[in-house]
């Protein structure tokens, strides 16, 4: 059973139609890369797996249950969890805000899971340290393990890289991949980076406008897609 | 002198104390409570909390008073000349500022932050907690200009609670008293307590916001 299906989800603002998703499905323990140009509708499209808005129309299902945006119920709304494109640091430690996630959810025994979540990202020196005074590596770096101390079913990651140096990309893209492999997490990324993409995703697919153009397995959606703009767009000419 | 000026001393901060925690108690949750709404009307409710920063201390003692005169709505509560009806009237001065300012800082935190939280499991209550928290120096600057705005007012308690010696004089009606008497070195000494207290209560806050400011580099 597929853990996403989207069905006919429509978003609107302000009357603006940003997003007309036909069909989408996500498979459990896969990383699934979307990319496409800025202003596709990505990161709407994560905003509405995470449960942080309501579709305008249309229906979500997570797990065979259907979702309601933040409606959704608590204990289903929390096996997903979302790293945003512009990591937002609560103004407190960099272990506090590690432990966010987990305080919420009562849990008894944060310490030793924010201790091994910042050593996942490597961050253990700086666990005292005012998160304001992170660098843009280090605070999206942070906001990941903030995601991964919960342990996730789903980790969605918007643009989880962009404007970083080579370093701090290479370091989450191997945690991604990692906590993919090792935990089984299900990792759905959407970047505007198709190398990355290419690189991280089992499967991938192009947004254009709004519109879903084509999802396939890795291999046949960069060396042999079906749909010219998909090829245009791996190719790296630009897609509107 | 400190026999006379203790009874003073403690009714101001009394009358004062208690107005800031009836403000606190509910400017804060309202101000919250706007801070997070994203209407029209919002506008309008952020213009009436202003204009509510600005209200001339004699015209809300004015109002005060003809609602607990005898033949005012609340006449029957018996509080005209009493500290309840000094407590009420500083409620109206510092409950705008409370709540006002409350609002201004939630509306000062990233906008997105709501969204971020959400998507880490907290509920519509923790988010909501979350924000107010980040908000926290301007909430606490919001107490400070409340309890400054309160305790250094004199036109709304005067009228209302008619400087009676013993059961209804502060600090700033002792002052008017002694200065319409030309004892101006007792007022001047009255307006060094007055604003001793003043700094006191500043410096408390201002050395938990900085220490929390600290910790946070």
């Amino acid at each position: 059973m597929s853990l996403y299906t989207l069905e006919s989800v429509v978003q609107e603002y302000g009357g603006r139609r940003v997003l007309e998703i036909e069909r989408f499905t996500v498979e459990p323990r896969e990383i699934l890369g979307i990319v496409g140009p800025s202003g596709a509708g990505k990161s709407t499209l994560l905003r509405l797996m995470a449960f942080v808005e309501p579709a305008t129309g249309g229906e979500i299902s997570f797990g065979g249950e259907a979702a309601r945006g933040p409606e959704t119920p608590l204990e289903l709304r929390r096996r997903v969890t979302m790293v945003f494109q512009r990591p937002v640091l609560l103004h407190r430690s960099v272990a506090e805000n590690v432990a966010f996630g987990l305080r919420v959810r009562g849990e008894a025994d944060a310490r030793r899971k924010v201790d091994a979540a910042l050593a996942q990202v490597g961050l253990t020196e700086l666990a005292g340290k005012g998160a304001a005074k992170l660098s843009g590596g280090e605070a999206q770096r942070a906001a990941l393990a903030r995601a991964l101390v919960l342990d996730p079913d789903v980790l969605l990651l918007d643009e989880p890289t962009a404007n970083l140096d080579p370093y701090n990309v290479g370091l989450i893209e191997a945690i991604v991949r990692e906590q993919n492999a090792a935990r089984g997490t299900t990792v759905v990324l959407v970047t505007h980076n198709v190398f990355q993409a290419k690189r991280l995703a089992t499967r991938a697919g192009l947004l254009l406008g709004g519109r879903l153009v084509e999802l396939a397995p890795n291999d046949e959606f960069f060396e042999s897609p079906k749909d010219q703009r998909t090829a245009a767009f791996v190719r790296g000419e630009m897609v509107y | 002198m400190i026999d006379d000026l203790l009874p003073i001393i403690l009714l101001s901060l009394r009358v004062s104390g208690t107005a800031l925690a009836i403000s606190a108690v509910i400017g804060i949750p309202l101000g919250a409570w706007l801070g997070l709404q994203r209407g029209r009307w919002q506008a309008l409710a952020a213009t009436i909390l202003y204009t509510g920063m600005g209200l001339p201390p004699v015209v809300v003692g004015l109002a005060v008073y003809l609602l607990l005169s005898r033949s005012g709505p609340l006449g029957g509560l018996g509080w005209l000349f009493t500290p309840n009806a000094m407590i009420a009237a500083q409620v109206i001065i510092s409950l705008p500022l409370v709540a006002g300012l409350t609002m201004t800082a939630e509306l000062s935190v990233d906008p997105a932050l709501r969204q971020k939280l959400t998507a880490l499991g907290a509920t519509p209550r923790q988010v909501t907690a979350t924000i107010l928290y980040e908000a926290r120096f301007g909430v606490v600057v919001g107490l400070i200009a409340g309890f400054g705005a309160a305790i250094s007012e004199v036109g709304a308690v005067m009228l209302v609670g008619g400087n009676i010696e013993g059961q209804t004089r502060v600090l700033t009606t002792a002052i008017v008293l002694l200065t319409r008497q030309g004892l101006f070195e007792a007022a001047l000494i009255l307006g060094a307590i007055l604003l001793a207290l003043t700094f006191v209560a500043n410096l408390i806050v201002a050395r938990w916001q900085w220490g929390d400011v600290m910790s946070e580099t």
